[in-house]
């Protein structure tokens, strides 16, 4: 067998995303959970790729590059929400962030 | 040989993963990621996505993760303090999640039991050319619109990072 079934590459794009979800609801800390979530998209750009080749198309391919965009601004305005958060309230832990909590 | 190749990178890529995930201290965890994300561009290149694997060395493992290991340097990120959780997330967090996993992966299963097989080489139309012939004809509109989102990405890390002036 030297082919790799397409199925692995969405199982392994499946536990990471799964991976993603337990970093982004477990982790207390704003910059892991940040990280969380570019493993989630990570994950998800690997479903596109790996349909991509299934289809034999390279329109995966291109979904891929716009979430890596998107991604990449997502992380610029973030990371400046939490050095504006740290700069207002001195910690990095989401549970102190609790301003609209009650 | 390419499923060997597939077994070790996607192994080293849901071990980085696990770790970012358990490691208390985030430069750790930032450093795990880039892991995962080094081995994810072998993957793609073993899907035939060439450009893709240069991007996402180039932009997530150099730009994005490079931006994430400065602000932890800048804002001096120690290990989280551990403190009690919610009950509902203790009693029901990893049962659901592995409810999630085992769902995706049933379906995945029955969506694709013997499909095509994946071989190096197998799909060559992932090369820069074609991705850019796609990107400025079919996506031209979409690609320019994200330029737009760049700049207003640009323009708010600047607002937010600013010093007040008053």
């Amino acid at each position: 067998m030297s082919e790799v079934p397409i199925s692995w590459f969405l199982t392994l794009s499946a536990v990471l995303f799964a991976l993603g979800v337990a970093g982004f609801l477990f982790r207390r800390s704003i910059i892991t959970v940040f990280m969380s979530i570019e493993l989630m998209l990570n994950a998800v750009n690997l479903s596109f790729v790996t349909f991509s080749y299934q289809l034999k198309s390279v329109n995966g391919h291109l979904f891929t590059f716009f979430v890596m965009v998107v991604a990449a601004a997502e992380a610029a305005v973030g990371l400046a929400i939490i050095l504006t958060v740290f700069k207002n309230r001195s910690t990095l832990n989401i549970d102190d962030v609790d301003s609209m909590k009650n | 040989m390419d499923v060997i190749l597939f077994l070790i990178f996607a192994i080293i890529a849901v071990v980085a993963a696990i770790n970012v995930v358990v490691q208390t201290h985030p430069i750790a965890s930032a450093v795990s990621l880039i892991g995962v994300m080094g081995s994810l561009a072998i993957l793609y290149l073993l899907l035939g996505a060439e450009f893709i694997a240069a991007a996402q060395v180039i932009v997530y493992a150099g730009a994005v993760m490079v931006l994430f290991i400065f602000v932890i340097l800048l804002l001096n990120a120690g290990a989280e303090v551990k403190r009690g959780r919610s009950l509902v997330v203790n009693l029901l967090g990893a049962p659901l999640l592995l409810a999630l996993l085992g769902l995706l992966a049933y379906f995945v299963e029955r969506l694709f039991p013997s499909g095509v097989g994946v071989r190096f080489g197998g799909f060559t139309g992932g090369t820069a050319q074609a991705v850019g012939r796609a990107l400025f004809t079919t996506y031209l509109l979409p690609f320019e619109v994200t330029s737009l989102l760049i700049l207003v990405a640009i323009l708010g890390a600047i607002v937010l990072g600013r010093k007040e002036l008053d």
